[in-house]
């Protein structure tokens, strides 16, 4: 059976499209058959992060619809062979989704024999952010060490608990935190809220901490996931997570101060 | 971290961020999943009741709680000590 994995937040720009991306890759890396889907219906990003933004011909709305078939509008990867992109369609209307369309894109893909269903997940708490979400058989809850980022985690926590296919059958879906763009050195300075911080809020246990990184942007400027930037600390521990997904044993990496040189403290950087 | 930094107040915020995040995110897990109208029930409730005594603006509590089968509506009135 596909596993089903939502990539969500409630708040925007804290990450999802990056991780979403990234953990697509590193599944893929690993042999696993996989596709990613952008549910961001009206602003289509996840085809700009993954490098194929030029040859989107037909999209998720397209297939929902009938316009097109599945195999049509996948992209495939230019990296993976086994790895597979369905973009969001760039219409303003925001109802171009049906739960029943999802719902047989997502059998189709089982039936193609997909292992992983990456579903990128829209901003807020309606209509694109529930589809996303509700077919789901694992959760990745993106938030950033940031108060309102905090609070809106919490939100979709609870939706999750709620508002899936797993929750009405009274299954439970267990979600998984992924705090990202974390700053040790602000933490240590008591400028920023620690992972404890955050767990404690949320009653929750992270799967992986990524911290703040320029290596991100750049990723994001070639359209190459961060996860293949292996020299970079934010693609190595995205690899982490994904490592953890999987069940592995990884124990966190780059969540403490770097210790300084007597000079570089002296005169900072 | 430069040299003269040490001379500059400290700005622990985050501690205020986590005291804050654990109030609101605990008050609003309390009213998660209740329905919509209770935020108006609540504020009607206690129109009522200040026509006949004086309460604070907070002496009304309601929730919806699950007692085995069924929903039972919990509705609780603070009233001053001395009236």
């Amino acid at each position: 059976m596909a596993e089903i994995i939502v990539v969500t937040s409630g708040k925007g720009g804290v990450g999802k499209t990056t991780t979403s991306a990234s953990i697509a890759c590193g599944l893929a890396r690993r042999g696993k058959k996989v596709a990613v889907i952008d549910f961001d219906v009206g602003l289509r990003n996840l085809d700009l992060i993954m490098g194929c933004e030029r040859r989107v011909v037909y999209d998720f709305v397209n297939v929902t619809q009938g316009e097109a078939t599945l195999k049509q509008a996948l992209i495939k990867d230019k990296r993976f062979d086994t790895l597979f992109i369905l973009a969001a369609s760039q219409t303003r209307d925001k109802d171009a989704l049906s739960k029943e369309g999802v719902e047989k894109v997502l059998r189709d893909l089982h039936n193609d024999g997909f292992d992983y269903i990456v579903c990128d997940s829209p901003a807020g708490i309606e209509k694109g952010a529930y589809l996303a979400m509700y077919f789901a058989d694992t959760a990745v809850v993106v938030v950033n060490p940031e108060v309102s980022s905090v609070r809106d985690s919490d939100r979709i926590l609870g939706l999750l608990d709620s508002k899936t296919r797993k929750a009405e059958n009274g299954e439970t879906l267990k979600p998984h935190l992924l705090l990202t763009r974390y700053s040790p050195s602000r933490v240590a300075g008591g400028e920023m809220l620690s992972i404890q911080d955050v767990e404690e809020v949320l009653g929750l246990k992270t799967l992986g901490v990524v911290p703040e990184s320029g290596d991100v942007l750049n990723a994001s400027n070639k359209g190459e996931p961060v996860i293949l930037d292996l020299e970079s600390s934010a693609g190595q521990a995205y690899d982490d997570a994904v490592g953890r997904l999987l069940g592995e044993d990884r124990p966190l990496r780059f969540t403490t101060v770097d210790k300084k040189g007597f000079f570089s403290k002296l005169f900072g950087g | 971290m430069g040299l003269f930094d040490f001379l500059k107040p400290k700005k622990e915020t985050a501690s205020i961020a986590r005291d804050r995040l654990r109030i609101i995110v605990a008050q609003e897990r309390n009213t998660r999943g209740a329905p919509d109208y209770l935020p108006l029930l609540r504020r009607e409730l206690l129109e009522v009741i200040k026509k006949y005594v004086n309460v604070d603006a907070d002496a009304v509590n309601v929730k919806l709680v699950k007692e085995g089968e069924h929903d039972v509506l919990d509705i609780s009135v603070a009233l001053h000590e001395d009236p």
